[in-house]
């Protein structure tokens, strides 16, 4: 231990131009100091406030190893909180989520705080008369995260001062959260369907990665959609339409060419997506009904103009995607460095018909539970990894595809589909904001 | 057509889990009616499959993909292969309507999936829809709730 803590240079040194150290996937220490470091001066994805849509309403999740609540206040602003009481350190809820009424009450010894954290009552007050309370932690009630954000539902908080200010430090990526957002006719998304949740034991950051990594499918996933394929052409032979499932699974195996063609963008501070020009969600059939309310809603140029946008995975720096044509994100929880929690959440567009919402959910049955055929091709390639990266003869992954030295100089840049630029773009951002406050 | 005895929708049950267990995956395929599906929810007391996401939720076609993947050479997530052990509670006859030759079972179960060295144990609850085609039971649906449904869960790769 202590390689790296207080050594920006040791961290720094992890990342090449086109190479990373195993030990940003592996070591212990590194975790932490993820912990410490990065997933306090990014921006994290918490929760959507159609989560918490009545006053007292909470949801109970983490930013990197802190529990947090995001609770709905009489005011109706939304506050992310620690879950912890100020008092004793117990963790002011356990369940997912629920309604608080006016005020938690912590179980252990009944202090009371507003939905907004600040202290309410504490029972038998008066033994705390002279004690100086009023100079204490505790009186401050329960401890806020100290930047947050709500964006069009989304709510992000960032636990440090250090690191940019929100729109800094998201900048035009927040175009593929309207994107998604202006696919609803009402200008609204609402979760809907439940969260799967899926344990890897593998580092987060394989998850992210794997993201914009277009060279996978064809071959990780022939088990699964080129069996898909070669399953309906028997079963259904000449069919003029697709079987719901297989419409998703079969452009997994599109050729190379047509990853390379569907292009990825780069943006500041880790941020990227793939599906630029086309991608895998291009061609799926028409919703009756669905294009019509768009136009209604916007005008046929507008509509049109929200629709052609197909952008595949967007990466949102450090553990957040968006899938927007497909109503989906998904967040990947560290846990360790071995161990990753993917929740894959889905939204229903308010105001366009239940069939699309139907398709949201198949895609998300199909692709992202701890039953799908798909995610079991991911799993076992991330796991090997994570067990081939402990052999000693090599410390170094490459990332060097499509690498040009001149890509150093340029913040945002729109590229060949195949490009690693977007895993250099991420471990860029991560050297940065892991040695930023150190 | 004469109506199943209990007796039959029990061994039924019972058959069915163990074709499972011995790969017999053709065999097992072709107890589903043709336009039967296999239902596993993922939420507490689901009652729909559609606006609800679930785990699973398998036609023919879908459990046909899954059966043909398992098989694939280049199915590295089944090399080597998983195994899997069901042990069951004696069936329950939830109902029977032989006018609309229907027959719902419900049978408490532990499942057991292994592959390598882990080893992963499941509680749940199987629901078989059954009906008489052509002389023969046939699923119409099976449903599989797991009393841990909203867990974080470890891949599941074959069949409760």
């Amino acid at each position: 231990m202590g390689r790296y803590k207080n050594n920006a240079k040791a961290v720094h040194d992890l990342v090449r131009e086109t190479e990373v150290h195993r030990d940003v996937y592996i070591d212990q220490e590194v975790f932490d100091l993820e912990m410490d470091h990065l997933f306090a001066n990014t921006w994290i994805y918490v929760g959507h406030d159609s989560q918490i849509p009545n006053v007292g309403d909470y949801y109970g999740t983490t930013i990197g190893r802190q529990p947090v609540l995001m609770v709905r206040h009489s005011d109706g602003a939304v506050h992310v909180l620690y879950n912890r009481c100020p008092h004793k350190g117990t963790r002011i809820t356990i369940d997912t989520c629920g309604n608080a009424g006016k005020f938690f009450r912590c179980p252990y010894h009944a202090w009371s705080f507003r939905t907004d954290g600040s202290l309410l009552a504490i029972p038998l007050r008066k033994g705390y008369e002279n004690t100086g309370l009023d100079q204490s932690e505790a009186v401050k009630g329960i401890a806020h995260v100290k930047h947050m954000k709500n964006y069009r539902g989304f709510v992000f908080a960032k636990m440090s001062d250090s690191g940019p200010g929100f729109e800094d430090y998201f900048g035009e990526s927040l175009s593929t959260i309207d994107n998604m957002v202006d696919r609803s006719p009402a200008g609204r998304l609402e979760i809907a369907g439940g969260v799967l949740r899926y344990m890897h034991n593998c580092n987060w950051k394989m998850l992210v990665e794997n993201l914009t990594d277009t060279c996978h499918p064809m071959a990780a996933h022939e088990a699964s959609a080129g069996t898909a394929i070669e399953v309906w052409k028997k079963m259904a032979p000449g069919a003029n339409t697709k079987h719901p499932a297989v419409e998703i699974y079969a452009p997994f195996m599109s050729p190379y060419e047509f990853f390379e063609k569907m292009g990825i963008r780069i943006w500041r501070n880790g941020h990227g997506h793939t599906g630029v020009h086309h991608s895998i969600h291009s061609d799926y059939s028409a919703i009756p009904g669905y294009f019509d309310n768009m136009v209604a809603a916007y005008g046929e140029t507008r509509a049109k103009a929200i629709l052609d946008e197909n952008r595949h995975n967007t990466s949102y720096f450090p553990n957040f995607t968006v899938k927007g044509p497909i109503q989906s994100i998904r967040l990947f929880k560290p846990l360790a460095p071995d161990k990753t929690l993917a929740e894959s959440w889905t939204f229903r567009l308010v105001d366009a018909p239940d069939a699309l919402l139907e398709r949201t959910l198949t895609y998300n049955r199909l692709v992202n539970a701890p039953t799908s055929i798909l995610g079991h091709d991911d799993l076992e390639m991330y796991e090997r990894a994570q067990e081939g990266l402990h052999v000693d003869a090599n410390p170094w992954v490459n990332i060097q595809r499509l690498y040009d030295p001149a890509e150093l100089e340029q913040e945002t840049a729109v590229i060949n589909g195949t490009s690693e630029w977007q895993m250099r773009n991420q471990f860029r951002a991560w050297s940065k904001f892991m040695t930023l406050s150190m | 057509m004469s109506a199943p005895t209990d007796q039959d929708l029990i061994g039924f049950v019972v058959h069915e889990a163990r074709l499972i267990d011995q790969h017999r995956f053709e065999e097992w395929l072709d107890l589903f009616a043709e336009d039967g599906h296999y239902w596993m929810p993922l939420e507490w007391g689901q009652t729909d499959p559609r606006l609800t996401t679930s785990l699973m939720y398998d036609d023919k076609v879908l459990l046909r993909i899954r059966i043909e993947r398992l098989k694939g050479n280049r199915t590295f997530s089944q090399k080597p292969k998983s195994r899997c052990h069901h042990v069951l509670q004696t069936p329950q006859i939830e109902t029977r309507d032989e006018a609309a030759n229907q027959y719902v079972t419900w049978t408490p179960m532990h499942y057991v999936e292994t592959r390598l060295d882990e080893q992963e144990l499941y509680a749940a609850w199987a629901t078989h829809t059954l009906t008489m085609v052509g002389g023969k039971l046939k699923i119409k649906l099976k449903r599989v709730d797991l009393v841990n449904c909203d867990a974080a869960l470890r891949s599941i790769q074959l069949f409760m």
